[in-house]
């Protein structure tokens, strides 16, 4: 590896490496193939045209009534910001005051979302994964969306990528992503003490792993993440997710106790279930957010 | 510890939730369809029990979805009417697996197989909670998954016509999620609550004080209008004929027949759990439905008649009977919504019967869809022919079949009724029947016929053989001379259970 | 006057959402270009966030991070921060998902008007 990259240095002094690279230097812009016309032709017919006004019409009125009934229903709503609201209510007080009791978390939103209403957020989490499964079913490559030509072009741009190593983003990338790293993994842990959690925490190090995956090309992500690695994540987090809410809803309906020690509030490991729930959100969104980037980026993860 | 019966909703949510999260672990298609049919089978069986018990207890309780009641936490709550629907969501799920088994193969990729189940999975997870649900955000959290996973459904055939229906579904359903979740949020607002019966008793009390009566209106209006965009109303339904004309058979199934059904039911459930119909009625809210409804009636059976394409021609009465239910609600009585729970529950086993016919109809004469083109074809597939006669008789309203009783029902309610509604409701039921004839029995007529194109693909088509259709139709044929035939303790179930969910007292 | 300009100032979060609403919905409705449709499904999907947290403030109290006393008069009202996340979530997962649809479209016919999209697709059936 080493005597290569000398090699390298040495054909770089000596000026050899230009041809080599020359050959796949440039990035081939697909265009998919669009007719001129196509614009001109779309409202050709007289009836289309009629269809078009009328709809345009509706809509604007439809749109306009709906913010006059709303700006009006704005102003009789209860006062914005004040105590005496219909919302700050006994659900509220309880939420804050018994919630550090009951959930051990710190932070009121993470043991409402995470304890009181935990049904509705597995349920969040499931359209976390539905979309990624959308995504994966219209922009995995098949024989369906993708081309031979398409296919040879994006494997060009695979080499481009591997041979355009730029070293200072490359070291840059290497300081900064364990510090982004770091900081999501925070963010995930202390998800019950303060702002912040599974989502937040996921999409940072989603983010991450993006830059990553953008600055040391696909080769080098997929050494370590794969599809299967993607899918085995994932689908673990989740279904860590789904049996432990399983459990606790169960125990809790049977009205029977769940075991789980709540620890003392405001340590890291404390709040039951909440931190582990926080966990598997955080790995769920953030193989997430890069299964977006890179089936968006390449139609494969 | 409650009794064991009660942990069944629970159960049958959690089942499917977990059976679809496995779904990317598969390898192959097949397994992944075999898993998601156990899954509904026993999901149907499950909530078999249920509606048993809670039949003869004739109770309905609340399941608490962790360590907190009523105000705090979230629930499910489960009776009759929840047990009722829950049965038909998970029966006609398996049987539309099963009917639509060959042309998920034809329509899907093979890798991809395996995401599509997890899509139906999660759907009908959906489904399920979306009717057990007691809790409103709950109820907004499981639109979004059944939105999105039902336009995952039809683009998962993955043509760019498929595509493109599926952006205007997701355009109209987006346009619904959002009405529905600023009502909820207005609702929230001026009562401080999430979970329907504290809602009520909320609701209730402002109506008596008077407070917020206008906000409370708009809620009501905003609300239904979001639901009932997403359940394709008339002005909303353009989306539908091609969304679900478009899809493979399983999808075109279980969207026609259950998902737009979901909605509806969640609607009841906040005209019952939430508002109460009086008040419903008091806000004018089912007026606009009913208007509606009777103009979808006729507006789409004359679209159908106009229509070639087989799939399309049956979304197109899709709308229509979709218009049946909304004229039902739109009556305002409980007697009328009785009715129209009855012709959702007729409806989800009729269409997915008509769906996996016309699609075995294609299927032995070429993969054609024009009517034109399959002159002929029940010759060639003489029990897809019969399944196809019987349910197309059952939606025109012949006695004896499910559709009769249907209607039956819903003209009885109105005639229950003041006067220009009553003539309203019983003109526009009985013009509707007619027009539904009117595109029908062509069709009928056209299947039987003998013609070339059946000529030509009769040998080949006659070697296909399709077990699963043949189980599904034969059983979908059973279900809807069941629904004709012995309407009454269904409708005492539906009736008694709606009284459970609430709004009593005003 | 003065009052209705009060009460404009009061409201001014619910004003704000209501017409970023509306700007969102027709937007959704009218525009041809499916990535500016995105956009405003967006912007409508944020404002009713805007509003379901502006209902949950109250004047003068903190974050709900529950540091000092258990006293429910510190913090406002935490329920809808939690339902604004959930909010976020599912626009997140909404908006990837009609990406990808419009994305598979553009590859196939080198645009992003929905009109032109639709029109070539039938052409093409026929």
């Amino acid at each position: 590896m080493a005597s290569k990259k000398h090699s390298r240095f040495i054909d770089w002094v000596n000026g050899d490496t230009a041809e080599k690279v020359h050959e796949y230097k440039f990035i081939q812009k697909t265009v998919p193939p669009h007719s001129e016309q196509a614009h001109d032709e779309v409202i050709s017919t007289r009836k289309a045209r009629l269809f078009n006004i009328s709809y345009e019409i509706s809509a604007v009125l439809v749109c306009v009534i709906l913010v006059a009934v709303l700006l009006f229903t704005v102003f009789n709503l209860p006062l914005f910001g004040s105590a005496g609201n219909p919302a700050s209510n006994e659900v509220a007080e309880r939420y804050l005051e018994k919630g550090l009791e009951e959930t051990g978390a710190v932070n009121a939103v993470a043991g409402m979302i995470l304890d009181y209403r935990a049904f509705d957020t597995f349920g969040e989490s499931s359209v976390l994964f539905i979309a990624v499964g959308c995504v994966m079913i219209l922009l995995m490559r098949d024989k369906n969306n993708i081309s031979a030509t398409e296919d040879s072009l994006e494997e060009n741009e695979r080499l481009i990528e591997i041979e355009t190593n730029d070293p200072i983003l490359q070291k840059i990338v290497l300081l900064i992503v364990p510090c982004i790293f770091l900081f999501g993994i925070y963010v995930i842990l202390n998800g019950h003490l303060s702002p912040g959690g599974g989502f937040s925490g996921g999409a940072i190090m989603g983010a991450g792993l993006i830059l990553f995956a953008v600055s040391f090309g696909i080769d080098a992500m997929q050494s370590f993440f794969s599809i299967k690695t993607f899918k085995a994540i994932t689908t673990t987090a989740l279904m860590c997710y789904a049996t432990l809410k399983a459990y606790s809803f169960f125990m809790g309906a049977n009205g029977l106790e769940t075991g789980i020690p709540l620890g003392t509030p405001g340590a890291i490991l404390s709040s039951g279930l909440i931190l582990v729930l926080d966990i598997c959100v955080g790995l769920i969104v953030a193989c997430t957010m890069y299964g977006f980037y890179s089936l968006f980026a390449r139609g494969d993860i | 510890m409650l009794p064991w019966y009660q942990n069944i909703p629970f159960a049958c949510i959690f089942l499917c939730m977990i059976s679809g999260i496995m779904m990317p672990l598969f390898k192959s298609g097949k397994a992944a369809f075999h898993l998601t049919l156990c899954v509904s089978l026993i999901n149907a069986i499950l909530a078999g029990v249920l509606l048993y018990f809670t039949a003869k207890e004739s109770i309905r309780f609340v399941y608490v979805m962790g360590h907190f009641p009523a105000p705090w936490g979230n629930e499910i709550a489960a009776g009759k009417l929840e047990a009722l629907l829950a049965l038909m969501f998970s029966s006609v799920m398996a049987l539309s697996l099963l009917g639509g088994k060959s042309s998920i193969h034809d329509d899907i990729l093979e890798p991809k197989q395996p995401l599509y189940f997890l899509m139906l999975n999660l759907l009908h997870a959906s489904m399920l909670a979306l009717t057990y649900t007691n809790d409103l955000f709950t109820g907004y959290v499981f639109i979004e998954i059944n939105t999105l996973a039902s336009c995952a459904i039809v683009m998962a055939r993955d043509t760019a016509k498929t595509i493109a229906a599926t952006i205007r579904y997701l355009v109209v359903s987006l346009l619904g999620s959002g009405l529905f979740l600023i009502g909820l949020v207005l609702l929230y607002c001026i009562t401080g609550h999430l979970l329907m019966p504290n809602l009520q008793e909320k609701v209730l009390s402002l109506v008596s004080t008077g407070k917020y009566m206008e906000p409370l209106t708009i809620v009501a209006g905003l609300m239904t209008a979001g639901i009932s965009v997403k359940a394709a109303l008339f002005p909303f339904h353009a989306w539908l004929p091609f969304a679900h004309g478009g899809a493979t058979t399983t999808s075109s199934s279980v969207l026609s027949g259950l998902v737009l059904k979901a909605y509806i039911v969640l609607l009841i459930k906040l005209f019952f759990s939430v508002f109460s119909i009086e008040l419903v009625s008091a806000l004018h809210v089912n007026d606009i439905l009913f208007v509606f409804g009777i103009i979808g009636m006729i507006y789409a059976s004359i679209k159908a008649i106009r229509e070639e394409h087989i799939k399309r021609m049956l979304a197109y009465s899709s709308v229509a009977q979709i218009g049946y239910i909304f004229m039902g609600l739109g009556l305002g009585t409980k007697v009328a919504v009785i009715a129209a729970i009855y012709q959702i529950i007729v409806h989800a086993v009729t269409k997915p019967l008509l769906f996996a016919s016309a699609s075995r109809l294609s299927e032995v004469q070429g993969h054609e869809k024009s009517l034109y083109r399959l002159r002929g074809s029940a010759r060639t597939a003489p029990l897809a022919g019969i399944a196809f006669t019987l349910g197309g008789l059952s939606m025109i309203g012949i006695p004896l079949l499910g559709g009769f009783m249907s209607k039956f029902l819903l003209a009885e309610s109105a005639v229950l009724l003041a006067s220009p509604r009553q003539w309203a409701a019983l003109l526009s039921l009985a013009l509707s029947s007619v027009l539904n004839a009117l595109y029908y029995i062509p069709a009928i007529i056209a299947i039987w016929s003998p013609s070339d194109f059946m000529l030509k693909y009769q040998e080949e088509g006659k070697q296909k053989k399709n077990i699963t259709y043949s189980v599904s139709a034969f059983s979908f044929m059973v279900l809807v001379v069941l629904t004709g035939c012995a309407s009454t303790p269904v409708s005492e179930i539906i009736s008694s259970g709606l009284s459970l969910l609430g709004g009593a007292s005003l | 006057m003065s009052d209705f300009l009060q009460s404009v100032i009061a409201y001014r979060f619910e004003i704000g959402a209501v017409i970023l609403f509306g700007i969102g919905f027709i937007n959704l409705l009218l525009q041809k270009n499916l990535i500016k449709k995105i956009i405003s499904f967006n912007v409508m999907d944020s404002s009713i966030f805007l509003f379901l947290a502006s209902q949950g403030f109250i004047e003068g109290r903190i974050a709900p991070i529950i540091t000092g006393a258990n006293d429910a008069s510190l913090y406002i009202n935490p329920i809808p921060t939690g339902l604004v996340l959930t909010g976020i979530v599912v626009s997140v997962s909404v908006s990837a998902f009609f990406l990808a649809l419009v994305q598979r479209l553009y590859k196939k016919y080198g645009t992003v008007n929905f009109d032109e999209i639709i029109m070539l697709a039938k052409k093409e059936a026929e």
